[in-house]
């Protein structure tokens, strides 16, 4: 009986600059990011999937970097900056988001908050991607329906756009 | 085949030039999706819910001798722990063809993963604990995990014959077993010039939805209950509970919330019948969230193997096709024996063959129940046929397409004859030639590279009934009630673009109603890619009903004599001249206001005696041509080009066509290329989980993708459209496989086509030759 939730478990303060917010929780030690994203703070935009660090369903940024939310415990983000998609959207639709529902890029929609989180980070870390950087850097995210072409079209176009505004 | 939308115009020309109706509108419901707002299963609160887990037992075989559940009880939080001996007795099974799924493991455990016990507590990690604290004493048995252990004599049986009373099969493992056969293999005489030979084998893969899935069932106090569950048949999860339960349907309350990707897998009912018994016996609100290894756990498509013998004229022309197709159906029936019967149905192809022959059976082993997966069995048989056909190409030295153009039938000729023939619904040999040159397939391959085309047909519903609810509202907005299941096919979509065009209405004024049975009228299911075709005639239906419904009260209104007054899409012709439908509707709703409601409803009944039950309704034809890099030294694949074309009839939308196509085909280089479901000599799962399981991703896409339509507008659904969503998936698996043959001279015939077993293949192809 390895599961740790068997024994009693510590509980930890977490304070957290969330979306912009300063926020606190109370969690148990064994706690991960996503869980307490969505079952303590209520954030059910992160999506739980495998739940192993393989399809990216549940990226969010943490002090800038993109990371598998469920790879990582609560008590590590204490301290942190972190985005979630409702951060991202806070505005309404982004140019990015936009650019995912004209492309066609969205189906079912499960992965779609991660492949928006890890595109977002790629136009802000290299907004000139080629299709291949585009292609391997998004290869994290897993979309079942294979909308892949899509948020690649997707992101291409935001790019485009981008360095239009700028 | 009387239908009850003959009549309806459905397919004649919308007379405005601006309509809605082949344009990209963007999905409905998709902000909510790019923004994280929808609300999946596992997103929705409810308050005070108790929270399931299950315990089940590390073998995929086993007698269950005792269940120790005092240590779960005495866990933290729990509130129930529950066996098959807490059920009404006998524990009550369920199932569509064959009553065979018992509601919790009863005295045997028949594959990896069944639930044996379930455990009610009032947090997740409390269950989970708890779960993990339930002993079961078992003894494993010898199950069969394979074709060759379950047909072997002697094999354990996997259903006791009491499961199947009356069955002349129930004493082996076969489920079922069918013969399609037509102008008498083996009267071919001489006519054949070449005759190839080979046994093809089709992998178990499980679906991989990013949404595994869960259920919550909460108790009503008139005696219902309310059962919230992704699925995408509701109203059957709603006559599956009420009669497992004995609960009157109009006390069943199914909420569908949107499937997070169906692919097939979340037609049937599995765990649904335990948690509803689960609430009703702690008057809690129990919730289930299925991890995706538990997903895993509950569906994937039929492996399959197939022995095929097949002769051709020197000039490639087919003489006969034989085939004996073993579909691994799992320890369950669930929708399997259907995927037997229409996948091996086709298993010919759409070719012109003077003789055939074909025997299919579903196989009973102790492994996860295979249930419908995009495709429903023609893939798996289309595998077999489609390499059969390039090895005949090979051995005569033709070009494989050219082979395919002389075989392939002309619009409404016969490729499935005998008693119960079916013809071409459309111009198929348009959607080869397309898919051809958009390949390129004239110019030189270049070196090192190898290309293959191949054809898929799928059979699309052969009998369905869906009705819908439109209402116009006095401010021009409208709301249609339609039961599909949008799981991210876009379904909603459609309904709108459809409302949009025939009742005159901004397409940013339209809401649609789905996923709840106490809301929505009935929809038999969302499968076979029926429902742009089924539902979408019964909600052109509803709005032509609205109006006739306009046309009449106008005429009431403005004392109007109704022969004097016509309708069309978005309008109501006066003799003062045409106005707009939503004006006209204003005008007599009067002061009073209120609404028009209208009712559509589409029905296909069949054919009795017809081995589907009757023909398809339409037949889904794909041309898929692929080319291939292979590195002799590694085995590996690289694509470089894919492109398919679909005879679609009408698009509706070509954005959500496109996403379609293009996820189909991408999802058929899975079985083709790197997904199969591994069990071990205990008929445990060995690739358990996202780590060991790989599906395509971004860099598994070709380099250069490109889908494609043939549009003729000769379906029978609204605007001459047909079913679009499996079609770019059929025929991968053949057009992969012949490319790789055609890179390194050999062919592979066991799927995936994987770097190893690619590799072996040139080192047994150079071991074997003279030097």
């Amino acid at each position: 009986m390895t599961d740790s939730s068997v024994h009693p478990t510590s509980e930890v303060a977490v304070a957290v600059e969330l979306n912009g917010e300063h926020v606190h929780a109370t969690i148990p030690a064994h706690r991960t990011l996503l869980d307490m994203l969505r079952d303590d703070l209520g954030l059910c935009g992160t999506k739980r999937c495998c739940a192993e660090g393989e399809c990216g369903a549940c990226s969010v940024l943490l002090d800038g970097e993109l990371v598998n939310s469920c790879l990582v415990l609560g008590a590590e983000a204490d301290g942190g900056v972190l985005l979630t998609i409702e951060g991202l959207s806070m505005d309404g639709v982004t140019d990015l988001q936009e650019e995912f529902l004209a492309a066609g890029a969205v189906q079912c929609g499960v992965c779609i908050p991660g492949q928006v989180m890890a595109a977002e980070q790629l136009l802000q870390t290299n907004p000139d991607a080629s299709r291949d950087e585009i292609r391997d850097v998004m290869s994290g995210n897993l979309c079942r329906c294979a909308s892949y072409q899509r948020i690649v079209e997707a992101i291409q176009t935001a790019a485009a756009g981008r360095r239009t505004d700028a | 085949m009387p239908d009850e939308n003959q009549g309806h115009s459905s397919n004649g020309p919308v007379a405005s030039t601006d309509r809605v109706v082949g344009q990209r509108v963007h999905r409905y419901g998709g902000v909510d999706r790019v923004t994280g707002a929808q609300r999946y299963l596992s997103d929705i609160t409810f308050t005070d819910a108790a929270h399931v887990a299950f315990a089940t037992v590390p073998v995929g075989c086993a007698a269950i001798d005792a269940i120790d559940t005092s240590p779960a009880v005495a866990m933290p939080g729990v509130i129930a722990v529950v066996h098959a001996d807490d059920l009404p007795q006998p524990v009550a099974r369920f199932g569509i063809s064959h009553r065979d799924r018992p509601v919790i493991a009863t005295e045997t455990v028949n594959y990896h993963g069944e639930p044996v016990a379930a455990v009610v507590a009032e947090t997740e990690d409390e269950a989970r604990a708890a779960a993990n604290a339930v002993v079961i004493h078992y003894t494993e048995l010898n199950g069969v995990y394979g074709l060759d252990a379950a047909l072997a004599d002697g094999a354990r049986l996997v259903q006791d014959p009491s499961v199947r009373p009356g069955d002349d099969l129930n004493s082996t493992n076969v489920l079922e077993q069918v013969e399609y056969a037509w102008g008498g293999v083996g009267s071919e005489g001489a006519s054949s010039h070449t005759i190839i030979e080979d046994t093809y084998t089709f992998p178990m893969v499980t679906h991989f939805p990013i949404e595994p899935g869960g259920i919550v069932a909460a108790p009503t106090d008139d005696g219902g209950i309310e059962v919230y569950s992704p699925v995408q048949h509701p109203y059957l999860l709603q006559r599956t509970i009420a009669e497992v339960w004995s609960i009157p349907l109009s006390r069943v309350r199914v909420i569908a919330p949107d499937p997070g990707g169906g692919f097939g897998g979340k037609q049937t009912p599995r765990y649904e019948p335990l948690i509803a018994f689960l609430a009703l016996k702690t008057g809690r609100t129990c919730r289930l969230v299925l991890s995706l290894e538990e997903a895993f756990q509950m569906m994937r498509r039929s492996g399959c193997r197939i022995h095929a013998r097949t002769g051709f004229t020197e000039a490639g022309e087919l003489t006969f096709h034989e085939m004996r197709v073993d579909f691994v159906v799992g320890a369950y029936a669930d929708v399997a024996p259907r995927v037997m019967t229409k996948g091996s149905y086709v298993g010919a192809g759409p070719y012109r063959i003077p003789r055939v022959s074909i025997n299919a059976r579903a196989v009973l082993t102790n492994t996860v129940p295979s249930c419908a997966f995009r495709g429903f069995g023609a893939p798996q048989v289309g595998w077999a046929t489609e390499s059969q056909l390039d090895a005949g190409a090979r051995a005569l030295g033709l070009d494989s397409l050219e082979v395919r153009r002389r075989n392939l039938v002309q619009h409404d000729e016969a490729f499935i004859r005998g008693d119960y023939e079916a013809r071409a619904d459309g111009r198929w040999h348009e959607s080869l030639e397309k898919a051809a040159e958009l390949i390129g397939w004239h110019e030189p391959t270049p070196l090192g590279r190898g290309r293959g085309i191949s054809v898929g047909i799928k059979p699309g519903a052969t009998t369905g009934l869906s009705q819908s609810l439109v209402r116009l509202l006095y401010d021009g907005s409208a709301m249609a009630y339609a039961g599909t299941s949008d799981m991210g096919q876009g379904a909603r979509t459609l309904w709108k673009q459809i409302l949009a065009d025939e009742l005159g209405v901004d397409l940013d004024l339209i809401t649609i109603i789905s996923g709840d049975t106490n809301a929505v009228p009935f929809d038999l299911q969302t499968s076979a890619s029926r429902s742009t075709v089924f539902m979408g005639n019964a909600v052109l239906a509803a709005c032509e009903d609205i109006r006739d419904r306009v046309l009449e009260l106008y005429a009431e209104a403005t004392e109007t004599p109704q022969s004097e007054l016509a309708h069309s899409p978005g309008q109501l012709v006066t003799p003062s001249g045409a106005i707009s439908l939503v004006e006209a509707a204003q005008t007599a709703l009067g002061g009073l206001r209120g609404e028009f409601v209208g009712q559509g409803t589409s029905r296909l009944w069949g054919t009795k005696g017809h081995p589907l039950g009757g023909d398809a309704a339409f037949y889904e034809f794909n041309a898929t041509a692929i080319e291939v890099e292979v590195d002799r030294a590694t085995g590996e694949i690289l694509l470089t080009k894919h492109v398919t074309v679909g005879d679609v009839g009408t698009e509706i939308n070509p954005l959500q066509v496109v996403s379609q196509d293009e996820g189909a085909a991408i999802m058929g280089l899975g079985h083709s290329l790197m997904e199969q479901m591994l069990f071990d000599e205990h008929g445990r799962i060995l690739n358990l989980g996202a780590i060991d399981y790989r599906i395509p991703t971004f860099n598994d896409v070709a380099l250069h993708m490109q889908t494609a339509s043939v549009e003729n507008h000769d379906g029978p659904g609204p605007y001459g459209c047909k079913g679009i969503s499996e079609g770019a998936l059929l025929c991968t698996a053949g057009a992969v496989g012949a490319a790789v043959a055609d890179a390194i001279g050999t062919p592979v015939r066991d799927l995936p086509i994987t770097a190893e077993r690619v590799w072996r293949t040139i080192r047994d192809a150079n071991r074997d030759s003279p030097d």
